[in-house]
């Protein structure tokens, strides 16, 4: 909400803009306060307790089934209906044996989902499921605002408040040009006074101009000249400097992918997906099967990832962009063989003739990813966060040590170079990480 | 003005009435310049709405877009896997074990694979018995990228599908009637593929399997045959041998398969005073021959004679003919070595007669040859000359109804292709099995597109006992099936190649695993001696055993053989067709790798030509000339035989016997392969009968040609600090100082060897700390091959500049192998001689004289590259330090910091700095391999493809020592020795190059350098190198 900031400045508009914010986020409230009354009502009619089944559903059920869409299991809503409370209690319990038993119910279910078998659930007391089907019988929440209108809610709420904006400097113009007329009117009127009352007006002496005599002071022409020069020469190797140089690099990339959400909010360890980085000198960007080792089930996000930038139809549009590109059908829950590999942009580009070896960084020398990659797990959208450039490197060669415990390669070495040097902690540069060929070849 | 002198600028001025000289007082030009011809007709142009001006505009501002475009960075995509593959980490080598098996080289090599693309071959460890990876096996990685090979398919010139092709050569094999069906094939020598063509046979009626050798064998095998009742080629372990004496065969190169190297340098190198001694009898000089202890020149003919005699002299069974008295000699002191060596001793010939092959194998069993291997024949060669021949006869008579040719040529290889073709012609069907739209192919009804054998699946019998496992280790690049995938489908059979294989393996595996198998891609089953033989061989170790000249139980008359050899006899020059290590047969003629690599003896490369001796060249009036940049040409000669001529350019060669002449197969191909690679002359039309030994007339031709050849100095001029040679009775008997003495210099009249600290002009950096690599090459074990060379054109991404480039000296091998003829009989000679120079005028003519190699002279080989000096003089005059050093002993070159000024090289004392005159990938100028999508996938990630204007050298495989150091820190453990490799250590199966860390003073490295035989290159010069050589040893004792 960057325009609250300006409104400060004027408390009429802030109240302005409450009055807006109000219009527009009181139907959200009232909707979710719709949904639990529904639950209310549903807990009413099946005598459940929705809160405690929701919270067993998510760590038993989740896995395998949703509520309104199918997964590895059928969706649960309305299952109530469809089978006995009593056919249902043993099924949970036990479905294998409800199948081996020839149960025609359970064995139709059993072909359906291409004979997956499901987990048997001894632990969970008849109230437990109870309060699972409470949970799932809760209908679909209406989608809380078709996503045009809630666009076109946010392109008024921004124009409005760019009207605002304007009007505030509209008034501002307006009062400081009548300050102006004022002034000048005052001034007028004041010499006026002074000519009738025949009050002699000071008379200025023409000095000579500044510029003049500046170019006269030689020396002060020279001094400036030479400051010029070198703060224009800074400038110039400064601009020189960096080109090439893709800082803050940050493409548009043909899938909205989020390290926010998935190693900042999900707290998914960097490795899990970037995994060569632990042998190989690339980090690699992860095939796609690993990102469909969770998306599989994670079909959509929660409400509560959507922000005011993206919202949470934006997400499930780019989860369903994952789908296409690795032919997953997630009606059918198969593959359909039909992929698409996703053409990413990189980010970080080292020129040809530099060796860099992540493995070295990674594993064996024990560097955090943040340590060149910058704080990743609160980028949106991924750029470059570090220069890449030789110095850089050299800089941090010459600063880090090296992780020589429990490596029993660095023991000798270690021990007869840190003699060498007289010092406890060799540094990367100590050890020859600064030699030309260790990185050029 | 004081004179009247006329000043004239051309004769026609004098001549007053010209009306040229009227014109041109008016003009410059006599005639108007054709301003049309380049700027279009006028009319046009005035029409044009571009002024000059808009033109200038246009100009400018595309020069500014342009520039502004180029500090944008460009926008790279990165495409991962949608699946990956479990095995496959990017970034991350993955190596598969197989087999080449071309029907001309076979080995059982490791393929190295990145991201999935083979980029490099490497050696077998496992498979060491059956013969290491050659220069060609190495550079055949590349022929799998090879931009003329077809994509899929043909009828004709049209592409069709394999469904159709199936169909329709289904339906004429099972409609051919009463004719032959003949399979003509390459050597396969696979158990699954004979197991297939019987299934053939069965399946259709009048089935003939002819196999051919491109490169003839027949003889060996029959004898073989005779003698042993077994279709196969005799196998030698000549580590076991410490008497060699070989008539002919160049067993170095590529004699009956070659890969013999190896076991050959084992008994080389010096151990407890002993080596082993080789007599070579040869016509053309060869590596075998250049290796040698002592060289004989004998021309063919004179080899059968000698062949006998030395059958006479050993066995005492047999006649000896007319021989020149002086080979006499040289027969009875080699019959006296064999005697003293006994069983330890070893003859073998490449005279391509039964007579003589059976002779040998008498010789060998005669003496109980311990080096002769009668458990584990070679099945390598299998080809019939006499089979093909008939093939011929029968495809002209018309009793050939289909013809199936698999991995070979005979329209490029056969002697009478023209019959072949003919007869082709009156064959109802023909399909070709082949990688490329060659000769053969091109003439085919239908071409089955085959895989390079890096695609496909396959075993190999490359002994008896030793048998190898092919798999693929890419997806196929193309529409390609393999011929017995193809036979497969002919015979109705539903199963792949693959499981084919592994169902014909149920009896071969034994207690192994198919995958464990399929693991090491080598099986090698202890075979069962013969009866006695192993029992005779254990009673005699220790002591001379006494020859004894067993009668032949086979019934073959070897010595009615000895006789008729006894009688050979020839009139005029003897030609002896060879193969040259770098171009084989011809079939990977389309390699730049290959074709770039300059052949051990001569030094030339993109070349075949006539190697002809001083005297004969003399006589026929041929000449050789270095023209003024320093390359060399020569004049051409019309060969004749048999009513064949073929006009080939001529090189005389130092050490060809004279009357014989030699001249390479395997060049010439003019069909499937890149214009820039259709070099040389084909010389098969001139292999009649298949023999290699050819009467013919010669003639002096019109014409010089130019060579591409990179050493133009033949002698050392007794140089004894670049290759240091002695005997092995100095090497036993006297001190090091007396043939391994450091160099000394005098400061302040007291003598210092060039190595002390007190002469050294720098001071020297603490290299004790860490890794400090060294490369030791022995030069007595170094055999010349160049598989080296090759491998480190793979390893890094070394560029192939062309043969105009090469004949200006700008060859970019990072690894040369130098080869040196001695001046006089011994480089002993030639040091003396040098040393007994005194005075300006004999050195003038004495240095003249040294120039010039010897007729019969020794041959020295020395791999160099860069030396990695400890003092190196290229670093200090680096003007913006683009060179440095590193700790671990590396010389490092960093190319993008390097400007192009070259001092570097002009300071190198071993010349082995290489500047990029051009750019070599991308550029059409260079249209070899780099210079396409395909040919750039053979390239090695690791290591940088140099831009034009950059200098660069050996790195001493920085990019492998880095990532064995990096492997050992990720395990947390030490290198082990052995672990450290560069691309010329690791392909050297001779054991000459050995690389490792001097700082391991357990190490391999360390010991060499210590040893007695360890000298510097230039070691005056005092530049400390870290590539350490060993002194030459030839055993020059007689019995």
């Amino acid at each position: 909400m960057k325009q609250v900031k300006h409104r400060n400045s004027a408390s009429k508009i802030l109240i302005l803009g409450t009055v807006f914010l109000f219009t527009f986020f009181t139907p959200v409230f009232g909707q979710d306060e719709a949904a639990v009354d529904a639950a209310v009502v549903t807990e009413a009619s099946s005598g459940g307790d929705v809160a405690k089944g929701e919270e067993l559903f998510k760590s038993l059920c989740a896995a395998c089934h949703k509520r309104y869409k199918k997964m590895t299991g059928p969706a649960l809503f309305g299952v109530e209906d469809k089978y006995e409370r009593e056919w249902i209690y043993s099924w949970i319990k036990n479905s294998a044996a409800m199948i081996a038993s020839g149960d025609s119910q359970a064995i139709a279910i059993y072909e359906e989902y291409n004979k997956t078998a499901m987990n048997a659930f001894p632990q969970l007391s008849n109230t437990d499921i109870d309060n699972i089907i409470a949970y799932v019988m809760v209908p679909k929440a209406d989608p809380p605002a078709p996503v045009s209108g809630a666009e076109g809610n946010a392109a008024v709420s921004g124009s409005g408040a760019g009207v605002s904006t304007n009007v505030i400097l509209a008034i501002l113009a307006l009062v400081f040009l009548m300050l102006m007329v004022v002034l000048f009117l005052v001034n007028k009127t004041l010499r006026s006074f002074a000519e009738a009352n025949n009050v002699e007006l000071p008379i200025e002496e023409k000095r000579t101009p500044i510029w003049k005599a500046f170019v006269q002071n030689q020396f002060l022409v020279l001094v400036t000249a030479v400051f010029l020069l070198l703060a224009s020469g800074y400038f110039v190797y400064g601009y020189f400097m960096q080109v090439g140089v893709d800082q803050g690099y940050q493409p548009v990339q043909p899938i909205h992918y989020s390290h926010k959400i998935h190693a900042g909010d999900n707290q998914i360890e960097c490795k899990y997906c970037h995994s060569s980085a632990r042998v190989s000198k690339t980090s690699g960007i992860p095939s796609l099967n690993v990102c469909m080792n969770c998306h599989k089930s994670i079909s959509e996000v929660a409400d509560a990832t959507a922000t005011e930038e993206y919202s949470k139809e934006f997400y499930d549009g780019e989860i369903q962009k994952l789908y296409k590109a690795t032919g997953w059908d997630p009606d059918t829950q198969s593959y359909t063989g039909k992929t698409e590999p996703v053409k990413w942009v990189r980010i970080h580009n080292l020129p040809d003739f530099a060796y860099f070896n992540h493995s070295q960084h990674v594993s064996v020398a024990g560097v955090e990813c943040q340590t060149c990659h910058g704080p990743v797990e609160e980028m949106e959208i991924m750029y470059q966060h570090a220069p890449l450039t030789m110095g850089w490197c050299i800089n941090c060669h010459r600063e880090t040590n090296v992780k020589v415990a429990d490596n029993k390669y660095y023991e000798k070495i270690h021990k007869e170079l840190s003699k060498k040097y007289g010092v406890d902690q060799l540094t990367a540069a100590q050890m020859g990480g600064l030699e030309c060929g260790k990185c050029h070849y | 003005m004081s004179s009247n002198k006329k000043y004239w600028k051309s004769v026609e001025e004098l001549n007053e009435n010209s009306s040229i000289v009227e014109t041109l007082q008016q003009n410059e030009f006599v005639k108007e310049i054709p301003t049309d011809e380049f700027l279009g007709d006028k009319s046009s142009l005035e029409n044009s709405s571009t002024t000059r001006r808009d033109f200038l505009k246009y100009v400018g501002f595309s020069t500014a877009a342009a520039s502004l475009a180029a500090c944008e960075g460009p926008v790279k995509k990165s495409i991962p896997y949608v699946v990956q593959p479990e095995r496959i980490v990017p970034g991350v080598a993955n190596y598969y074990a197989t087999t080449i098996a071309d029907g001309f080289d076979f080995a059982s090599v490791l393929i190295k694979t990145r991201e999935g693309r083979p980029i490099k071959v490497e050696n077998n460890n496992l498979a060491s018995s059956n013969g290491d990876a050659n220069a060609r096996v190495h550079a055949s990685v590349l022929s799998l990228y090879d931009s003329s090979r077809l994509q899929g398919p043909k009828k004709g010139n049209e592409d069709v599908s394999w469904d159709v092709l199936d169909k329709e050569v289904i339906a004429k094999l099972n409609s051919i009637g009463g004719k032959q069906i003949v399979l003509l094939t390459q050597t396969y020598a696979s158990p699954s593929t004979s197991k297939l063509i019987s299934e053939f046979k069965t399946k259709y009626q009048n089935v003939k399997h002819v196999v051919y050798d491109a490169i003839s064998n027949s003889e060996a095998l029959d004898a073989y045959q005779a003698m042993f009742g077994e279709r196969a080629l005799a196998d030698y372990d000549f580590s076991k041998a410490n008497t060699i004496v070989s008539v002919g065969a160049d067993f170095l190169g590529d004699w009956q398969g070659g890969g013999y190297d190896s076991g050959y340098a084992k008994g080389r190198v010096p151990k407890n005073g002993k080596m082993s001694k080789h007599i070579q009898f040869e016509a053309n000089m060869s590596l075998s021959g250049a290796n040698a202890d002592k060289r004989i020149q004998a021309t063919p003919s004179q080899q059968k004679q000698v062949l006998a005699a030395l059958y006479k002299y050993v066995t005492g069974a047999g006649t000896k003919g007319a021989l020149d008295s002086k080979l006499d000699a040289e027969v009875v002191s080699a019959a006296k070595q064999i005697q003293k060596a006994g069983s330890n001793a070893v003859v073998i010939s490449g005279i391509q007669d039964i007579d003589a092959q059976l002779v040998v194998l008498e010789i060998n069993k005669a003496i109980q040859s311990k080096a002769f291997n009668q458990n584990t024949p070679r099945t390598i060669r299998q080809g019939d000359a006499k089979a093909v021949a008939q093939l011929v006869k029968d495809m002209n008579a018309g009793r050939v109804g289909a013809l199936l040719i698999a991995g070979v040529n005979p329209v490029y290889t056969l002697p009478n292709a023209n019959e072949f073709k003919s007869g082709l012609e009156k064959v109802d069907l023909s399909v070709a099995f082949t990688m490329h739209n060659d000769a053969t192919g091109e003439l085919c009804n239908y071409i089955a597109v085959t895989p390079h054998y890096l695609e496909s699946w396959g075993d190999v019998e490359l002994k008896k006992g030793s048998y190898s496992l092919m798999q693929p280790t890419i997806r196929p690049l193309f529409d390609t099936r393999q011929f017995q995938e193809t036979l497969l489908k002919w015979t109705d059979n539903s199963s792949s190649y693959d499981e084919y294989i592994k169902s014909a393996w149920t009896g071969i595996l034994g207690g192994t695993s198919w995958n464990q198998a399929l693991h090491d891609g080598v099986l090698i089953k202890p075979s069962l001696p013969k009866q006695g033989l192993v029992d005779a061989i254990e009673i005699s170790e220790g002591d001379t055993p006494e020859v004894v000249a067993t009668s032949i139980s086979t019934g073959t008359d070897v010595n009615a053989a000895a006789r008729r050899l006894s009688i050979a006899k020839s009139n005029g020059l003897e030609l002896t067709l060879y193969i040259k290590t770098s171009l084989g047969d011809g079939q990977q003629a389309n390699n730049p790798w290959l074709q770039e690599m300059p052949d051990p003896i001569t030094r030339t490369s993109w070349d075949n030509y006539l190697t002809v001796s001083k005297a004969d060249a003399e006589q026929l009036g041929l000449t050789n000339e270095n023209v003024a940049n320093g390359a060399l040409n020569g004049s051409y000669a019309k060969v004749t035989a048999a009513g064949k001529e073929v006009v080939v350019p001529v090189i005389i060669q130092p050490g060809q016997a004279k009357g014989s002449v030699g001249l390479a197969l395997g060049y010439g191909k003019s069909k499937g392969l890149k214009q820039e690679m259709n070099v040389g002359v084909n010389a098969y039309p001139l292999y009649q009968n298949l023999n290699a030994v050819q009467e013919v007339s010669i003639t002096a031709a019109e014409g010089t040609h130019e060579f591409a050849c990179v050493q133009l100095h033949n002698t050392l001029m007794g140089r004894g600090d670049i290759v240091k040679e002695t005997t092995l009775e100095v090497f036993n008997t006297k001190d090091k100082r007396e043939w391994n003495a450091v160099p000394v210099v005098s400061k302040n009249h007291i003598e210092y060897e060039v190595t002390s600290p007190e002469v050294d002009l720098w001071d020297s950096f603490d290299r004790s700390i860490g890794h400090h690599f060294n490369l030791s090459i022995d030069l007595n074990a170094c055999t010349g091959c160049g598989a080296c060379v090759i491998a480190c054109h793979a390893e890094n991404n070394v560029p192939v500049v062309g043969k105009s480039e090469i004949r200006r000296s700008r060859d970019m091998h990072w690894l040369r192998i130098d080869r040196y003829y001695s001046s006089q009989d011994s480089f002993k000679g030639d040091n003396e001689k040098k040393n007994n120079i005194s005075g300006l005028g004999s050195s003038l003519s004495e240095f003249g004289e040294m120039e010039n190699p010897s007729d019969n002279p020794q041959v020295v080989f020395q791999p160099v590259m860069c030396q990695h000096c400890n003092h190196a003089p290229c670093e200090t005059v680096c003007p913006v330090a683009a060179t440095s050093h590193g700790r671990q002993g590396q010389n490092h070159m960093a190319y993008n910091r390097c400007v192009g000024t070259r001092y570097c090289a002009n300071n190198c004392p071993y010349k082995v700095r290489r500047f990029n005159w051009f750019l070599y990938n991308n550029n059409d100028e260079f249209d070899y391999h780099m210079n396409n999508d395909l040919g750039r996938m053979v390239l090695n990630p690791d290591v940088t493809v140099r831009s034009r204007g950059v200098m660069e050298k050996c790195s001493m495989c920085i990019q492998m020592t880095q990532k064995t150091i990096l492997d050992a820190k990720r395990e947390g453990r030490e290198v082990k020795d052995g672990e450290f490799q560069t691309a010329c250590s690791a392909a050297c199966s001779s054991g000459a190059m050995v690389f490792g860390d001097i700082n391991d003073k357990s190490s391999e490295v360390a010991k060499l350098k210590e040893d007695d035989r360890m000298y510097h290159l230039l070691e005056h010069v005092g530049t400390k190198p870290n590539v350490i050589y060993h002194t030459k040893v030839r055993n020059t004792t007689e019995a």
